[in-house]
């Protein structure tokens, strides 16, 4: 009988065997396929059902946070609520228990899990203590710049963006339409549906944060770059060369002239130029002066054609064309921000803020700090440089001719009373009849004699018109009014 | 050492699950401590030459399972609680009333009627019901809930190893011949044919098949341990290959496990839901799990019964899904090893027996959560919630380390009778 022990106790062993190659199989082969199948929401179950952090504004709105759910029959403990809903709802982004998380929800979800490696070992010490391990994360943004961009931006299609040039520090980060995250993440499987699909469906696409993921001409404010890159090639200087005085300039190899508005005449040296912003000589500087290899390379060294290192998920590209070698023509167009030259919002701040910085180009970010529940920080951001597009020489010539542009130029509604302010519009045609533009303004304020402490770009879509004119009539009293929140909050200057 | 190890899983249980340190604590501790204290010095004491791998292995079960339930559940895991006190007072009681094995033997026809009865138990009008689970397996009397199946296994193995261990070497001589085929006498097997078509039948009429197939593999695999004649096992799996197709052909309920098993992706939120939630969840556990008290998937329905491996395998990993198999492992080879030791046929039969229904119960559910065999179920032996499955397995433990400790006490008395001729 013992044989027929030991053959059943060896049948035994072969099958348990046979459950750990199957165990094997699903919780390690099988394992990614099965964590991304888009049936499984264990990921988000868990997450909706810890505790998670608060995300905060710079002067202590809280703009994101989870509370009881009020349905204690329901699977999820906890709901994620806005409580500023449309304001922040690009930056915050959505905490979904179907669609997943977006924006700054999905980039900090482990500090606000508190799942990092430094808060899991701070919180070991916990051991012995009830207390919630979950990160709350400020944010260097603020509710004062918001409220005024959206006030200013109003219902017109449009982007805000403000940051501080020293630091890279984000300070208002609004775009129309928006969005309400509460919609979204609602637990009403019915709202989040409904709203999903409206949103997705709806003109202007709200859900994305156009600040930093949509791309546009970039136009006239695209001159500063030329600016910047005749400056630091030395190709360009305040008083060389002097551009004819015409009313177009016709690129080699071909005979149709880039005209200047309205066939106005003009011309002169860099900080004339700039100042009425005259497409005939920066077509010439693009395409003669400075040449294709130096204006892509020069782009380039701007943040054009590079991702950017924001704390937010999936930011787009700024591009400037590379093709531009053998086409004259293009690359003329190109050195006035049009063509195939698009811009996000984002990125013409940061160009506005290398000439208000000593030609360095810092991260942006939103992070300012992440603190425990008992208040100790965690962790906290530390500026760092991204490019250093200009010599601290060129910018500081770049600085004082933009400042010339807001003194008597085409961005002169930006000015401020007491504060030293540089600027440049842009109108960038669509080619449309009748001709609709979108009109950007881009600069920087700050205390006379000092680095600006704030650099602004805005842009507002598809407004009416086409002329230089329009740039600064449309969107310099949203600039001036953004900077001027902005300036106060920072005590003045 | 396993008393320790289940105290601090518990504690780590319930900060994984919200973050505190349980207050009852102190209370949980003395009683762990006591439980399995007493069972380990009841073990000392009323069977000193017993195995001394299976209680520990079996008190790591019991705990890890208790933890587990009480991140699921709390309240189910006061009752488990109530249920393991119960079950370690039956261990001690079973190993201080049955002083032989031997003594069981001689009641073996109240065994079988015992087990019959309990069997039919729940087709009682008035006393049977469902617990929802579709299979109708419960017995309310009075204010307690049992399921009868679980102790009708056990008077069912004591039954048969009785019965075999009496007519092994007559069935095993005798003689069928159908043409070529030399079958056994059809006299010697009527009892058990009985007692196997009644079974089978009030199971299929129960809808439980994960016990219909246990019942099947005892039975069988007794029956060919003791007569030592394959031919058991061919006509057996033949029969069995038979009932299961017409099974599978004729109840609708078999053929939905069946689907299901074969693809449950067909209807993920229907018939497919729990065995795909269970491999989401164990997925997610990965290599090392996410930490007691930390899964506590109550989307997988009946996760502190069919399904507690798919919570441990995803609270603990692998690593502590080979850590349930391989305690299993230790089950079976100290089970088998008492089979082994012993020389009475019948402590023989039956420690075969109960180490099969322990053993192979475990694998049949197991086996149905990853997929590997249809789904049926039945309770992890141990380790799920439920009390006439514990109670019943503490009682299977006790005569298991009986049977142990009368073999070593039987070589003991023929060595100092060795030394004293």
């Amino acid at each position: 009988m013992n044989r027929n022990i030991m053959k059943l106790g060896v049948v035994l062993v072969v099958l348990y065997v046979a459950l750990f190659a199957k165990l094997n199989w699903i919780q390690v082969v099988d394992k990614n396929s099965l964590d991304s199948n888009p049936l499984n929401t264990a990921q988000v179950r868990r997450d909706f059902n810890r505790p998670r952090g608060t995300i905060l504004t710079a002067d202590g709105t809280v703009i994101a946070q989870s509370v009881a759910n009020p349905d204690t029959n329901s699977e999820f403990k906890r709901m994620r609520v806005y409580p500023e809903g449309e304001l922040f709802g690009q930056t915050t982004g959505y905490f979904s228990f179907r669609y997943g998380s977006s924006g700054l929800e999905r980039q900090y979800n482990d500090e606000l899990s508190g799942s990092t490696f430094d808060q899991q070992v701070k919180s070991f010490g916990d051991l012995f203590v009830a207390r919630e391990n979950v990160g709350n994360v400020s944010l260097s943004l603020r509710k004062d710049i918001q409220e005024t961009a959206r006030t200013q931006l109003g219902n017109r299609e449009g982007s805000v963006v403000a940051l501080d040039p020293r630091t890279g520090a984000i300070l208002g980060f609004w775009s129309w339409p928006s969005y309400d995250p509460n919609t979204v993440s609602s637990l009403d499987k019915t709202v989040a549906e409904t709203s999903w699909k409206f949103l997705n469906a709806a003109p202007g696409v709200p859900m994305r944060a156009h600040f930093y993921q949509d791309r546009y001409f970039p136009g006239s404010t695209f001159k500063v770059v030329t600016s910047g890159i005749g400056l630091q090639t030395g190709k360009v200087t305040n008083t060389e060369p002097v551009y004819p005085f015409t009313n177009g300039y016709t690129p080699e190899g071909t005979n149709k002239p880039i005209m200047n508005f309205g066939g106005e005449t003009c011309g002169g040296t860099l900080p004339e130029i700039l100042r009425v912003s005259c497409n005939s000589s920066f077509a010439q500087m693009g395409a003669e002066t400075i040449g294709a290899v130096d204006m892509v390379a020069g782009a380039g060294s701007f943040g054009f054609n590079a991702t950017v290192p924001i704390d937010m998920p999936e930011p787009v590209k700024s591009v400037f064309p590379t093709n531009v070698g053998n086409n004259q023509a293009k690359l003329a167009m190109s050195s006035i921000g049009q063509n195939d030259v698009q811009a996000t919002p984002l990125e013409i701040a940061m160009v506005a803020g290398a000439i208000a910085n000593g030609g360095v180009i810092m991260k942006p970010h939103l992070l300012f700090e992440v603190r425990n529940v008992q208040g100790d920080v965690v962790s906290s951001y530390a500026p760092s440089k991204w490019l250093t597009p200009l010599s601290s020489s060129s910018a500081a010539t770049l600085f004082d001719d933009m400042v010339g542009v807001v003194k008597g130029g085409t961005a002169t509604g930006m000015a401020i009373q007491g504060c030293t302010v540089g600027g440049k519009t842009g109108t960038a045609q669509l080619g449309t009849d009748p001709p609709k533009s979108h009109t950007w303004i881009m600069g920087f304020a700050g205390p006379p004699g000092k680095p600006p402490t704030v650099a602004v770009a805005v842009v507002v879509l598809n407004q009416s018109g086409g002329s230089e004119a329009t740039g600064g009539r449309v969107a310099a009293p949203i600039a001036k009014a953004v900077l001027q929140t902005a300036l106060a909050a920072q005590g003045g200057c | 050492m396993t008393v320790v190890i289940v105290c601090a899983a518990y504690v780590l249980a319930s900060l994984g699950s919200d973050s505190r340190i349980p207050a009852n604590i102190i209370p949980f501790l003395i009683a762990v401590i006591a439980l399995f204290m007493g069972a380990h010095f009841a073990v000392r004491k009323l069977a000193p030459g017993a195995d001394p791998i299976l209680l520990p292995t079996v008190t790591l079960l019991n705990g890890l399972g208790y933890v587990v339930i009480a991140g699921l559940n709390e309240k189910l895991a006061a009752a488990q609680a109530t249920w393991t006190a119960i079950a370690i007072v039956g261990f001690v009681f079973t190993l201080w009333w049955v002083k032989r094995p031997r003594d069981l033997e001689r009641y073996r026809y109240t065994f079988a009627l015992v087990g019959i009865g309990l069997l039919l138990l729940p087709l009682v009008p008035g006393l049977g019901y469902d617990a929802g689970s579709g299979s109708k397996i419960w017995v309310k009397l009075g204010p307690i809930n049992f399921q009868p199946g679980e102790i009708a296994k056990v008077a069912l193995a004591i039954f048969f190893a009785a019965y075999l261990a009496d007519q092994r070497e007559l069935i095993a001589t005798s003689q069928w011949k159908i043409g070529p085929l030399r079958l056994p006498h059809p006299k010697y097997l009527g009892p058990v044919l009985i007692a196997w078509g009644v079974t089978l039948l009030v199971m299929f009429y129960q809808k439980d098949l994960g016990s219909s197939l246990l019942f099947f593999a005892l039975f069988l695999v007794m029956i060919w341990v003791a007569t030592q004649r394959t031919s058991f096992l061919v006509i057996g799996g033949g029969l069995f290959a038979a009932g299961a197709v017409f099974a599978w052909r004729t109840l609708d309920h078999v053929k939905v496990r069946v689907d299901i098993w074969l693809d449950p992706w067909k209807t993920p939120s229907g018939n497919g839901y729990q065995i795909i939630q269970g491999m989401f969840a164990m997925a997610f556990g990965g290599l090392t799990g996410t930490g007691l008290g930390r899964g506590g998937d109550t989307r997988i329905p009946a996760a502190e019964n069919d399904f507690i491996f798919a919570v441990i395998a995803e609270e603990l990993g692998l690593v502590g899904g080979a850590l349930i198999i391989i305690a299993y492992l230790l089950v079976i080879g100290s089970g088998l090893r008492i089979a082994a030791d012993t020389d009475q046929v019948f402590d023989k039969l039956l420690a075969t027996g109960f180490t099969l229904l322990l053993g192979l119960q475990a694998f049949i559910i197991v086996a149905g959560v990853l997929r590997l065999l249809p789904l049926t179920g039945v309770a992890l032996p141990f380790i799920s919630y439920g009390g006439s499955s514990l109670v019943m397995n503490y009682v299977i433990l006790a005569l298991l380390l009986r049977i142990s400790d009368q073999t070593s006490k039987r070589a003991m008395n023929r060595a100092a009778a060795e030394v004293a001729a």
